[in-house]
């Protein structure tokens, strides 16, 4: 007999075994699926505060023995951290509020008028969603290193293009056109959301002379700032670690973003080294293992408190998107 | 005809656009982003890259010069099937392995979906922490957690693979007690081994399935009950059917993703290709091989499964 919290005694039966069997079952599945995900982070996280014998003793496992704070000061140095998170901020916020922008424009579009050759555009959508960025990727440099409209550029410019790598504008360019990263996917669940919205609202601002552009502003925004937020973060926190096109577009710029400059951390930070001794002449795979993981905590840490404050936007979204129905 | 829908009218004499004319006008205007991004910048980029993939750049100061490839400008594309020593071995691993993926996470994601939509204490907790995935590792971070040596040796996916072959040898055990083809049970120990790969890929799926479970209508559940269904037979004459759009969805998601995700081989060898050994036609064709063949197996796998989707509601 157990007697449960209200004072109501149960039996116990074969189907309750079975249940709490199961619960229990299922309590191991997942904690451990959620073991998996959280142990690289852990690992990452006390890698971070070890020194470089902690690396090479096999005692030590996932507790450091020499605690140390030294590789977020060499991290924080050779990212130069402060300013490129700011850098980094200001981009990913810029492109995503951009891109938010022009794909909600674009997918209010293909949501509710009938324009000719709707379908065929709207599968050319599709056909941005499935086609690799890696295939125009050498097509995208080069337009960007010799960049040029209409030959309107090489006009004022003693004909020659310019180069738009190392600035911020490929990056604006993509998103105000809705070529970004991922953009196919935001128009196409942006659409799906729309399409599920009643059209009595819009209706009604018609009938009261509101026009077209209007009734988006004034009945369709303000309805719609859940998903608005989704969007925003998921094209915030893609950008922030994104490596595809910032390698290509700022990997030699001198202020440098988060990703480029987590990817050259290492090397920048041995060389540093080099240069006031001259003793180390090769990189040392736990060095570079060490600065790698402190360098990823320290990009991924804003992201972290990001997803911690805005999650049931991140994970509700994809719910309320409609992808489903 | 295109006329007869009546974009315009005939007012006093002069063409004015219709009630439908304006709001095919507004459409356009609405989409006027995507459409301008398309094609000023999209479609342009992919000829190029077409037609960079038929012929050998030489980069000059004010821009570059395409010169016709040998072989009708085939070069490229015959050098990358027949010359090059990567090349097939590497394509067909990644198609190879992608189907040995696939269903392993569909099934995966499908399954978690199931326990998730239990409920448990604990619950949106455990969906946060399965959607981590979906934000960390994606990019720069992908990339140095797959070049990093040290962290590797960590891993669980490595702890678990040393576990099971040394200490308790499991697809040994398989293989000489059970009558199972070696076939099944290496697929099966790949699994195992690559429990990480497969979870933190799986985030997006699990939350389509998890969406497209809790828009089944409970009152469906309650009939079949009534009628004296099972658990299993309600799982399988009522959640599978229902849920099988978004395994079309989920399937189609996820090739792309395994094709296109920049800790791919086939994407890091194109990518080599043309920044690190400065081949511009080579890379640009072994990308479009590539695409090729992405393409025909989307194609073959959509129509597959989409003759065996239920439609509830028959759109």
């Amino acid at each position: 007999m157990i007697i449960s919290k209200t004072g109501i005694q149960h039996k116990i039966t074969p189907a309750r075994i079975g249940r709490a069997l199961w619960s229990l079952v299922r309590g191991v599945i997942i904690i451990g699926i959620c073991f998996t995900i959280l142990q690289p982070l852990f690992v990452k996280l006390s890698v971070s505060f070890m020194s470089e014998q902690d690396l090479l003793d096999s005692a030590v496992k996932y507790i450091p023995k020499h605690f140390t704070l030294g590789n977020y000061k060499l991290a924080l140095k050779g990212m130069d951290y402060w300013n490129s998170l700011s850098r980094t901020f200001l981009l990913s916020a810029g492109v995503a509020l951009l891109q938010l922008c022009s794909c909600m424009l674009t997918a209010y579009g293909f949501a509710r008028f009938r324009f000719p050759f709707k379908k065929l555009l709207f599968g050319c959508v599709i056909l941005m969603l499935i086609v690799p960025p890696q295939i125009i990727m050498l097509p995208l440099y080069m337009h960007f290193r010799f960049f040029d409209v209409f030959g309107l550029i090489k006009a004022f410019n003693h004909g020659n293009p310019i180069s738009l790598l190392k600035t911020y504008w490929p990056f604006v360019i993509q998103a105000a056109t809705c070529t970004g990263f991922k953009n196919g996917l935001f128009i196409y669940m942006l659409r799906q959301f729309f399409k599920g919205m009643p059209r009595e609202l819009e209706e009604a601002a018609f009938m009261d002379g509101c026009n077209k552009f209007r009734t988006f502003i004034r009945i369709i925004l303000p309805s719609s700032v859940p998903m608005m937020v989704t969007i925003f973060l998921f094209g915030f926190v893609w950008q922030w670690l994104d490596s595809f096109y910032t390698s290509m577009y700022l990997a030699q710029m001198q202020s440098k973003v988060i990703p480029v400059a987590l990817d050259s951390l290492a090397a920048s930070v041995y060389k540093e080294y080099n240069n006031f001794g001259g003793s180390m002449n090769f990189v040392s795979p736990g060095f570079v293992s060490m600065m790698n993981n402190t360098g990823t905590i320290l990009a991924i840490v804003p992201l972290i408190i990001l997803y911690i404050i805005c999650q049931r936007y991140f994970v509700e979204g994809i719910e309320r998107s409609g992808i489903v129905g | 005809m295109k006329n007869k829908k009546g974009y315009f009218k005939i007012v006093q004499g002069k063409w004015r656009l219709s009630l439908v004319g304006r709001e095919a006008l507004a459409g356009l205007l609405f989409a006027s982003p995507f459409l301008i991004g398309f094609f000023f910048l999209f479609l342009p980029m992919v000829i190029k890259s077409i037609s960079f993939s038929f012929s050998n750049m030489t980069v000059e100061q004010n821009g570059y010069v395409l010169t016709k490839a040998a072989k009708n400008g085939f070069e490229h594309y015959i050098r990358a099937l027949t010359i090059d020593p990567d090349f097939n071995r590497q394509l067909l691993e990644s198609v190879v392995s992608m189907f040995t993926k696939v269903p392993i996470i569909l099934i995966f994601s499908f399954f978690t979906a199931n326990l998730l939509n239990q409920k448990f204490h604990g619950r949106t907790v455990a969906r946060s922490i399965l959607f981590l995935p979906v934000i960390l590792t994606s990019g720069v971070v992908l990339g140095l957690e797959s070049s990093d040596l040290l962290l590797s040796t960590l891993s669980p996916a490595e702890l678990s693979g040393t576990d099971f072959s040394t200490i308790l040898n499991v697809s040994g055990l398989l293989l000489k007690y059970t009558d199972l083809p070696a076939s099944a049970i290496n697929f099966l120990a790949n699994a195992v081994n690559g429990i990480y790969g497969i979870i933190i890929a799986s985030g997006v799926q699990i939350l389509i399935f998890l969406a497209g479970l809790q828009s089944i209508s409970p009152s469906l559940y309650e009939a079949s009950s009534m009628e004296g269904a099972t658990a299993w037979e309600n799982f399988w004459k009522i959640t599978f059917p229902m849920i099988s759009p978004l395994i079309l969805v989920n399937s189609i998601y996820t090739i792309i993703d395994s094709f296109t995700s920049g800790s791919n081989e086939m994407m890091k060898m194109i990518k080599n290709t043309i920044f690190g050994e400065v081949k511009y036609g080579l890379g640009s064709a072994k990308a479009w091989i590539y695409f090729i063949c992405i393409g025909v197996i989307l194609l073959i796998v959509g129509g597959i499964i989409s003759r065996h989707v239920f439609y509830n509601d028959e759109r």
